[in-house]
Parts: structure tokens; sequence; C-alpha cells
């Protein structure tokens, strides 16, 4: 990648880099025991919880793994499974 | 897996390098749906700076600028000044910065621009030491916390001073509106952004961020460990205005310091046989005192509190 | 008819940053470039400047308010000397990676320890790593023509760094001389408004600041090298264009006087030319084979007109107030850098001379022409630089 003046970058640009390699475990989420509080997609450091058609749905391009997701769900939805490499 | 995509309207998105489960990052994400996207944002050297700002990859759809580490508020004065001469005040200025670059080496800085009442809000995402060079004691460490130049061992027990009262010194300056919120008490945590955007002048708002990394749990229980603090009493969420405090957050269900202390590796020492007794007496008795300086038990009743 | 005052250079300064519209001025106080932003602000609390004046607790944030100014895109001052200045120096460097523009008045006075208010030029030279740009002032009427010409230097797209322009502490700036001032409409259309890059704009978000890997670095560091080379030619083009409206000429990045047959030919920068070419005149109607090359734009260092300025000389005497300590004074330093290996180059030694206000009179300038004659004759160079006027009675 070029260098550009005064080493500006333009916004949003971390997008490109999937921070999805960093996990040693994934979020799994049951569909049927999800009350759609919110309360994961609010949670989420990495803003990989999306809501598509009143869906909850990770993003496993950036998902990290961290498990707050999961520990956070009062509905007990999210179970934290070993990432398969 | 379906391929989605990503919310363009977040002024925060993916990508960026924070550790699992920062507290920092949840905040910063909060922080700026809680604004809105018209602002401009400054952030001093520290965690939130290096994990938004590998060349090439940066998480802000915001304007951000990281010019050094004692400077934050500067830098803000100068924008503040900048946009006024443009005449584009309806652009806000914040300031985002960790511990050390708000309490420590920007504190000159901090305290010209509050002393000037310059139009910025300055947001500390604290998380009690210089955690981006791997947790080097800073002035908003906790007592008996242990830090790498500061450690427990044979002779020491962490930190002796205390954290430094920084809402007090920045209330005494002035400011307007002064707050501390919790990256575990998210929906509070905007309320008090929401309410500093409306006000002109200097605020600062400091947010607990707890750090999985350094102070040693597991990146699930970020939440968790944000809450034990607020709950024993260590963390106290309350608001200023015009130099008084006008409301606090009611711890809902009181608990005993040691339940904060031993969820997190940066306080272990206390628990090795009984090494911390005294110590932790003493904690507790600070956590006693913010308790009663703050009313922050739901029983009471003070002309001037008002109940979350 | 053009506009003449007398009056003292500082205020000639304000003058001239006031005719440049800046945005935003911030402001700490150090002797003695105080009267220039004391100046400032009462043109501002009379309605005669309309820019926002931020009073800042530090030099370090009085360099980072504009630093902020600039980025948010607009044009930005401040002034400082000597402490203010080296503290000033991380935010000046942080500034140049990050290519904002603004203009600094360095008023040269002498740094701690000892304290001296006085004037040498130790302060602006330790900033010349930086790739902040440097032109250096004779005169309280080249220092207001200096200021307008930094503001459109420092914006040019291909430059984009802060300038600085340095004058001598007291000696200029408390001094009382006659000075032509430009029309306003003149000013303007030399110019215009500041028109950045890209800048801080919520509709288009960047971000400003990132980190570098190391393979990236150092082709971010080259590129301002790179502008730092490009910026000697705009220099002198911008330099160029305000001549031509102003009539006035003071050189480009170097002036030469009375050089061309010169023996000896003295280097300089400052206010120490004017002295020099008293002395120079002098000389010459006695014999004297002696001319001067005033050094006005030392950073970028202007090596190829310097060269060519001295090259038919056979020694170059460099009089700096200024030294690096260990070694030698840093000017003398960056002319040998460029002599050095070329065929038939002329001698060059380095003299120390005005360091913490001693003046450099006659006596001196002199005594400098007679070392370099002496050294010419036997063909000598110096070991070490050549300290001038030690009282030696007082060093143990």
């Amino acid at each position: 990648m070029k260098i550009t003046v005064g080493a500006v970058v333009q916004g949003k640009s971390s997008l490109a880099y999937k921070t999805g390699n960093w996990r040693d475990q994934r979020p799994v989420l049951d569909v049927d025991r999800c009350k759609a509080c919110g309360q994961c997609e609010e949670v989420c450091p990495d803003s990989a919880v999306h809501v598509i058609n009143e869906t909850y749905v990770i993003d496993y391009d950036f998902c990290k793994g961290c498990g707050l997701c999961a520990y956070e769900c009062p509905a007990q939805a999210i179970e934290m499974v070993k990432e398969e490499k | 897996m379906e391929k989605k995509a990503v919310p363009q309207s977040d002024a925060f998105v993916s990508g960026h390098r924070a550790c699992q489960g920062c507290g920092m990052a949840l905040s910063v994400k909060h922080i700026l749906r809680a604004t809105g996207n018209e602002v401009i944002v400054v952030s001093p050297t520290g965690c939130l700076e290096t994990f938004t700002s590998p060349y090439g990859f940066s998480p802000w759809g915001v304007p951000w600028i990281h010019h050094l580490f004692e400077n934050g508020p500067a830098i803000a004065s100068g924008i503040v000044a900048a946009l006024r001469a443009q005449k584009r005040e309806h652009v806000r200025v914040l300031a985002i910065g960790g511990d050390g670059g708000t309490f420590d080496i920007g504190f000159g800085s901090l305290s010209g621009m509050l002393e000037r009442g310059d139009d910025v809000l300055y947001i500390c995402v604290d998380n009690g030491a210089y955690m981006n060079t791997g947790g080097q004691r800073s002035g908003a460490t906790p007592t008996y916390s242990s830090t790498t130049t500061e450690p427990a061992g044979k002779m020491s027990r962490g930190k002796t001073q205390l954290k430094k009262d920084l809402p007090m010194i920045i209330a005494a300056h002035g400011a307007p509106y002064v707050a501390t919120a919790s990256a575990a008490y998210i929906k509070d945590l905007q309320k008090k952004v929401k309410k500093a955007m409306t006000i002109r002048g200097s605020r600062y708002i400091q947010v607990d961020t707890p750090c999985p990394s350094v102070w040693g749990f597991p990146s699930e229980r970020t939440l968790e460990v944000g809450r034990l603090g607020v709950e024993c009493g260590l963390v106290p969420l309350f608001e200023m205005e015009e130099g008084r405090v006008t409301s606090v957050k009611k711890i809902k269900k009181r608990i005993p310091v040691e339940n904060y202390l031993k969820a997190q590796g940066r306080f272990k020492h206390l628990f090795a046989e009984g090494h911390g007794v005294k110590e932790i007496k003493e904690i507790q008795a600070m956590a006693d005192a913010n308790i009663k300086r703050y009313q922050l038990l739901k029983e009471d009743k003070a002309g001037k509190t008002t109940t979350r | 008819m053009r506009n003449v005052k007398v009056l003292e250079g500082s205020e000639a300064v304000a003058f001239a940053v006031k005719a440049c519209r800046p945005h935003v001025i911030s402001a700490y106080p150090i002797s003695p470039q105080t009267h220039i932003v004391e100046r400032l602000a009462q043109m501002r609390a009379d309605g005669e400047l309309d820019a926002e004046y931020v009073r800042v607790e530090s030099e370090f944030s009085a360099a980072s308010v504009i630093s902020g100014s600039s980025a948010a895109g607009s044009r930005s001052y401040t002034a400082s000397s000597s402490q203010g200045l080296l503290l000033m120096t991380e935010v000046l460097y942080a500034s140049v990676g990050l290519r904002l523009p603004f203009v600094i008045t360095g008023v040269n006075r002498a740094i701690s320890a000892p304290i001296s208010i006085q004037v040498d030029h130790q302060d602006t030279i330790s900033l010349r790593d930086s790739g902040v740009i440097q032109i250096y002032v004779e005169s309280s009427q080249e220092a207001y023509d200096a200021h307008i010409a930094a503001f459109k230097i420092a914006e040019d797209p291909g430059i984009l760094l802060p300038v600085m322009v340095c004058m001598d502490g007291w000696i200029l700036t408390h001094s009382y001389e006659r000075v032509s001032f430009m029309e306003e409409a003149e000013v303007d259309r030399f110019l215009p408004a500041f028109r950045p890059l890209h800048f801080l704009d919520e509709k288009n978000p960047k971000t400003w600041g990132s980190y570098a890997e190391d393979n990236v670095l150092m082709e971010f560091k080259y590129s301002v090298q790179k502008a730092m080379l490009h910026a000697k030619t705009r220099i002198k083009e911008i330099f160029s264009e305000l001549s031509k409206i102003t009539g006035r000429d003071h050189g480009d990045l170097i002036e030469t006087y009375r050089t061309k047959g010169a023996e000896v030919v003295l280097v300089a920068m400052g206010s120490m030319a004017g002295t020099i070419k008293d002395v120079v005149d002098r000389l010459r109607s006695e014999g004297t084979s002696v001319g001067l090359v005033k050094i006005r734009c030392y950073r970028p260092f202007p090596h190829e007109d310097l060269w060519e300025a001295i090259k038919g000389a056979r020694v170059v005497a460099v009089m700096e107030a200024d030294f690096s300590m260990g070694s030698e004074g840093a000017v003398g330093m960056d002319l040998k850098a460029k002599v050095c290996g070329r065929p038939d180059a002329p001698l060059v030694l380095d003299f120390i001379t005005g360091l913490g206000g001693r003046e450099v009179n006659q006596e001196i300038i002199e005594g400098v022409v007679a070392e370099a004659q002496k050294a010419m004759i036997n063909k000598s160079t110096f070991v070490e630089s050549c300290w001038m006027g030690l009282d030696p009675t007082i060093v143990p």
C-alpha cells in the first residue's frame, strides 16, 4: 500500500482486517432460545453481532471469541464452542 | 455461514485490534452511538490509540487525530478554535484517552483546557494503568493493585498511594459537567454522554473500563468485573453539575470489596496466605467512605441525590 | 506611496501576521518574543484582528493548539523562544510527520543553563533535525516580509510543513527600524485563504496519527526529506513572487554580499550579517578580498546555492552563534558535509561567536577575517572550532 501524505488514512479502513482469526472459541447462537433482547449486540466490543431481519447473527469475520455475548445472554442462548482449525 | 452487511451507521467499526473482551473498545462503540457522527475525536497515545491506528486500518468513522501523549486536551482546544473560526460549531469535539494520558502526562494540558473552559467533552477510558505498554502504575491505579513498576513482592503490596481523585479536581476547575461511568453500565454511560453533549464548555466523563488482559480475568467477565467494582462501592458512579453531586447510581445489592478483588489477578497477592488482610480492610474502608460520601446505598435519603 | 512606519521589530511581525489573516493564534509568554503575542492580543482586543486567540498553559500546548487547528483546516500561528522552543520540540517533530502547516516565530535566545535571556541561535538550531523549515532574518523589514512568505511556504500543497521565522531576540524584536508595509489587498492576492490537502472533516472522516511498522516508517521519513528538497525550489519562487510585489529583494535561500572574487568568504545568519556587511565594506575599501554569504533558508540547507557562492574562494569562515557540544558548530558541520571531497573546495573554518548575547562587533569580525587569512596562507585547518572573544582570565 502506497504511503499517504502525513500518513493520513481513510476512516473505517479496519474492515479490511478480519480479526476473526484471533479466535480459539466461537459463539454459537441457539435461535430458538434467543429472546431478541439485544444484549449480545450491545456487549460485543468488536461490533460482531448484527441484527438482520430481526434475527441475531454473529459476524465470524470479526468475532474474536471473547465470550462476552455468551456470558451476558440472559436466555443462555449462546454457547462458546472450541474453534476447529 | 451467511454473508451479511456490516452496519455502516456505527462510527466505530469492526477490525480494530483491541484485546478480546476490551472494556475500552466496548465503551467507545457506545460513546459514539450516543454522540452521533458530527464529532471530531482526539486521542492521546495509549491503548485506544494503538488498537485503532495501525497504518491503513482505522475503525474510526468520524474524523480522528492522534498527535502525542501529553497533549490530547491541547489538540482538542486547537480544533475547537478552528471550528469557531470556520463557523462550524455544530461539529463537536471529543477527546477520548486513557488514564496515563489524562491523570499523568496529559494532566497539565487537561488543566489548561478546563481553565479556559474550551468546548470539549473529555472522556477518560480508565483501566488504571499504562496498559498499552504492559501495565505500569499510573496516578489512576487503585491502592494495593500490583503493577509492573510497583509490583507486589516480598517487600511490597503494590501501590500504596490513593487513586488520584480526578473528577473532583476537574470539578474544582469549574467544569459544568463531570461524571463517572462504567463499561458495565452501558445505558448509564450513553445517558451521561448524551447529557454532556447538550452542554457547551469543558465536560468530563471518567469511564471505568475493565481490562481482562492485565487485570487478570477471563475475557467474558469484563462486564461482571465492572459490576463488582460498582456494587462494592470502589467505583462510585455519579454526576456533578456546577460543582455539586446531582445524581448517583445507587448500589443494587452491596457486596464486600473482597468479591471484586479476588476476581482479578492484579490483587491476587492480597489473598496469598492471609498476607493481605490488613490491606483488604483498608480497601473496604475506602469503599465505605465512597458509599458514605456519595450516598450510594438505596436507603440513604439526602436532599440532593436522586435514585436511579 | 507605501505605508512606512518606524516601529519595534515585534510589532512589525504582529502586523505581518495580522495581514495574513490567521484563524487561530496561540500564546504563551517568554522573553524576548512576548511583545509579538501581546501586540496581537491588543489588536484583537481593539477589534482589528479577527482570529481565535488561545492563551495556553505552556509552550507544549501552544504548539499543540496550532497543530490541532491546522489539522482542522485553519491557518495558525504562534511565537516562542529558547526554553519554549525546546519544550515544543516533540510537538514540532510530530506535526512535521503529520504534515501540518503553520508558522512560528522563533525569537532567538540562548538556552539554559546557565539561564540567559540574551540572543544566540542555539534554540532554533536545536530544532534543525525536525523537518521544520527555518528562515533567518537580518532586519525588521526582512522579518515582516519573511512572515508573509512563510504562510505561503508552509501551506504550499507540495510542502505542508511548519515554517519557523528566526529573528534575533532584543536586537530585532526590541529595536526600532523603518518598515514598509504591504497593502492589505496585496497580501490577500499573494496569500489567499488556506486550502488544506485534507482536514478533520465530518463529511469525509479520516484518521491522523497512525503508527507505522518497520515496513513503512523509512518511506514516511523519506517523503518529508523529499518535501524539503522540493521546498528549496518553491521557497525561491515564493520569495521571488513577493519581491516583485514589494520591490524588496532580500535574496532567496541565501544572500551574497560582495562575494565576487573574494578570497575570504564569511558565512553567517541573522542580524550579525548586518554588522558583517559594514566590516566587509570597510575591509574591501582597504584592499582586503572579503565577502559575505548570508544564509536565509537554513533548513532545507541550500548547499547548491552556497557552493556556487563559495566555490571560488580560498577560505570560508562560518560565523555562528550556536554549538553542538562535543563536536562543532552546526552550520559549519552542514557546510563542511557538502564541501568535503569536492575538488578545489575552499578551506572551511568554523567560528563560534555571540553566544548568550556576546556582541558580534567589528573587532570580532575583523579577528575572524584575520584568522581566516592566516589559515589561508598556512593552508591549515582548525582541529576544533574557534571560539571568538573568550575572556581567558575568567576561564579556570
